[in-house]
């Protein structure tokens, strides 16, 4: 029996800095911050009153009007990245196809934003328990469930093979390309509409993570908060954002023609069992998931060209993970170019791991790994080459990339060059 | 395989408790009594009796999860005891759960949404960024029982329930010999109700006996409930290593989308309801003819009854299985509901016994099915279990019953 391998042969981003793959690869690999104080709300009274936010015009990014109408802002994220994508791609599917074609999407908070805002309307300002059921708007039960992220692109695309949200919190977005990739080797669907969106900078997420002090208080200089791997750091940016990624199983694109970015070589998840927020110092368990990402692929450590890190600039993470790179990788951990674009884009929680993966396929195809901005001094358990503040040309023939998130989930993927296809 | 079920539903706490409401056919839909529901239009609904959750989970765990967590931990510790392993894993790796959730911890979160609009200081507690979102059960459930393999979270409204045991099957073959999957759910909330409302599925009809009358003439939307049913899913050879009781095979699946929303004339798409379930019989080589019962979906809204009919027709023609819902017993409790389902599926074959539905009184035109309506015994011992989701998802799943164990002392 033939293996069935899955490549990537779309890419669709709104990231902050950028609402398209084109304006995100440029933000990143030019090493701009794309965090500033919240304008969504007046954040005077939380400790962190910074976030990278998206300047997202959903009437631009093409939605219809009842599109904009029914769907969160998250959902709203998705669909432009799906267009993005499917036109990237050039996917022009029969109707026998699209039987075949799932989507497979992540989220870690889902409708929150718009939860909080009709809770505000119905409980009258947090003062009634016993909510106004009927002051609710026409459209609060598709914010409840998630699952309208998934639904919402499968009616834009017309897509009727399995359709499924994947909510691992901060993994999620890695997780669903992984779960779709499964799904095309196993031969349950050719084409999956793969990645993961989230619109989190609401009030209460905002206090949530206030409350554990995850979220860094450097109000004063915005664009400089977000410092992974730096030894100032003072915890995470919050961010919104959504990576969609067309995935096809390799036979499926070449037959069609279709320019390929990258094969997904390799996915594995591990949980710590060790704590909802905490980390073990050791790495063990995203040291496990990145050795089977890699083993599936037959890849060894040497053979890394570039590493997507989680680097969500807490002193916890940055050390979980630079011992979890030393754990698997071994001396190759030491030469292989690290970077975390959360420096720039901020953490969008359950999207951020799709549109590092989207960073991952443009950093194959280009040629350039982006850096790491930010970063000044250096933390002595952080010793890694971690592509400080500047962009590099290098050729990028397989990318990793590792998420982290409260659950204990830890999540690694492997992109990787066809053989035969140079960059661009 | 699947070697342990845990219940945590209206119909009682634990298998057996379940088993008895679904034999005996005893309503447990009744008020609303987590907050008072006076002043909605629906007040009834399907809740957990007596749950006690310091039995499941101490006082730390208790504090920082909602009750569909508490509901998790419970089932999750049902599902264990029941397939005769302990409760740290002692193989952690080689462990992992994947649930399905469609609306995380809503009254943790309602009660933190109030703090936080309506309280003097602008913060909430240290625990929401935990107890909220959806992952929350999974990852405790992770962090409690030493499940580290691959471990997920799903979400496809009412299908995911179905769709998280595929997932788990999915996961076996893979190399994880041990995958808790299934779900529980705590929609009952004020605020989780308000959404709820908004779906225009809802019965608002004011008698606990006469509101959720699937495919009868008389439907006028369902109940939301509460709970759910967690499983055991293991790799045949670990579990006849260690001589575990088998309840029967995940041999099938199938999942589908309609691509079209769910509205107010909607009905869904049978043609792809359908297509999940031809998916499901396909992958378990099975032959329509070959199926002993089908547990539907059973929405309870006059259009998608008619348009499930409509697709149990197109499957199974001129030779149609029995058909039995026990869910206006419990009411929906989404993906809950649909992974409870699997468990009365596979009591059933292990009480060698297939349950008379729970109605229709008076058939619905266009319902016309072949609804059990005697207890019977099993014969071929295979069930196709249907769910659909809100906006158009559609997932089936294919059981294949284990015989049942005789002289099982009990």
């Amino acid at each position: 029996m033939i293996r069935r391998r899955t490549v990537v042969t779309g890419v669709g981003v709104v990231a902050p800095g950028g609402a398209s793959r084109d304006r995100f690869w440029k933000t990143i690999t030019e090493g701009r911050t794309a965090t500033r104080r919240i304008s969504f709300f007046d954040p005077s009274a939380f400790r962190s009153q910074i976030a990278a936010e998206c300047d997202f015009d959903p009437v631009a990014a093409g939605l219809t009007e009842a599109e904009r109408r029914r769907a969160d802002r998250y959902v709203q994220f998705a669909l432009a990245c799906s267009a993005e994508a499917v036109a990237d791609a050039g996917l022009v599917l029969t109707d026998a196809e699209r039987d075949r074609a799932g989507v497979v999407l992540g989220t870690a908070v889902g409708g929150t934003m718009a939860l909080e805002q009709e809770y505000v309307t119905v409980s009258e300002n947090g003062r009634r328990w016993l909510v106004d059921a009927a002051r609710g708007g026409p459209y609060l039960y598709q914010a409840l469930v998630p699952s309208s992220l998934a639904a919402d692109v499968a009616c834009r695309h017309g897509l009727h093979g399995p359709a499924q949200v994947v909510s691992t919190g901060c993994t999620s977005g890695i997780d669903a390309i992984g779960y779709a990739h499964q799904l095309i080797v196993d031969g349950e669907a050719d084409v999956v509409l793969a990645g993961a969106a989230d619109s989190p900078i609401s009030p209460v997420t905002v206090a949530s993570f206030d409350a554990i002090k995850a979220t860094s208080p450097d109000n004063d200089d915005p664009a400089h908060a977000s410092r992974p791997f730096d030894a100032d750091r003072h915890g995470f940016v919050l961010a919104e954002g959504a990576a969609v990624l067309v995935l096809e199983e390799a036979g499926h694109a070449r037959r069609r023609g279709a320019h390929v970015y990258c094969e997904v070589a390799g996915y594995a998840s591990r949980s710590n069992g060790y704590h909802m927020t905490g980390l073990r110092p050791d790495g063990l368990e995203m040291g496990l998931a990145v050795s089977d990402a890699l083993k599936q692929g037959r890849i060894a450590p040497e053979q890394v060209s570039y590493i997507s890190a989680h680097g969500s600039g807490t002193r916890q993470n940055d050390r979980h993970e630079t011992a979890a790179f030393k754990r698997a990788l071994g001396q190759a951990a030491y030469r292989i170019p690290i970077s975390s674009i959360k420096s720039m884009v901020g953490h969008s929680l359950g999207a951020i791991g799709s549109i590092e993966m989207a960073a991952c396929a443009m950093a194959i195809e280009f040629g350039v790994v982006p850096p790491t901005a930010n970063w000044s001094t250096r933390d002595p358990e952080c010793d890694l080459d971690y592509v400080p503040n500047e962009a590099r040309e290098v050729p990028v023939d397989v990318a990793l990339s590792v998420g982290s998130g409260f659950g204990g989930f830890q999540s690694a993927m492997v992109f990787r060059r066809l053989p035969g296809v140079v960059a661009a | 395989m699947v070697t342990g079920i845990g219940v945590v539903a209206p119909t009682g706490v634990g298998a057996d408790a379940h088993w008895r409401a679904v034999l005996a056919g005893t309503r447990r839909t009744g008020p609303i009594t987590l907050f008072d529901p006076a002043g909605y239009p629906t007040r009834f609904g399907g809740e957990v009796p007596d749950f006690t959750a310091d039995s499941y989970a101490d006082s730390r765990q208790l504090v920082q999860t909602d009750r569909w967590t508490h509901l998790g931990f419970a089932a999750t510790r049902l599902a264990l005891a029941d397939a005769g392993l302990p409760d740290r894993a002692p193989d952690p790796y080689g462990y992992a759960v994947t649930l399905a959730s469609s609306s995380g911890g809503n009254l943790f979160g309602q009660r933190e949404l109030q703090r936080l609009w309506g309280g003097a200081s602008r913060t909430v507690g240290a625990y929401q960024s935990i107890a909220w979102f959806y992952a929350a059960s999974v990852g405790q459930l992770s962090i409690h029982h030493q499940f580290k393999g691959p471990s997920g979270v799903l979400v496809a409204e009412t299908a995911g329930g179905l769709d998280s045991l595929a997932h788990a099957a999915r996961a076996v073959r893979r190399g994880t010999p041990v995958v808790i999957a299934g779900a529980t759910e705590c929609p009952l909330s004020p605020y989780a109700l308000a959404c709820q409302l908004r779906s225009g599925l809802l019965s608002d009809v004011a008698d606990p006996e006469r509101a959720y009358r699937p495919f009868d003439a008389a439907a006028s939307g369902y109940l939301p409930a509460e709970g759910g049913a967690v499983f055991v899913v293991e790799e045949l050879g670990h579990a006849l290593a260690r001589g575990a009781r088998i309840y029967g095979e995940v041999s099938g699946w199938g999942a589908t989308h309609d691509a079209a929303h769910t509205t107010a004339d909607s009905a869904g798409d049978p043609a792809q309801y359908a297509r999940a379930m031809r998916l499901a019989l396909d992958r378990a080589g099975v032959a329509a003819a070959g199926i002993d019962v089908v547990l539907p979906d059973a929405l309870g809204v006059a259009r998608y009854d008619r348009s499930e009919a409509e697709a149990l027709r197109a499957v199974f023609a001129d030779r149609p299985p029995p058909v039995t819902t026990q869910k206006p017993l419990t009411g929906r409790a989404h993906q809950g509901g649909s992974a409870l389902d699997v468990a009365t599926a596979l009591l059933a074959f292990a009480h060698d016994t297939l349950p008379a539905s729970a109605g229709p009184d008076e058939v619905a035109d266009g319902c016309e099915l072949d609804f059990l309506r005697e207890h019977r015994r099993p014969r071929s011992r295979l069930a196709l279990v249907c769910a659909r989701g809100f906006d158009g998802f559609n997932s089936a799943l294919v059981l294949r019953g284990a015989a049942p164990v005789r002289g099982e002392t009990s």
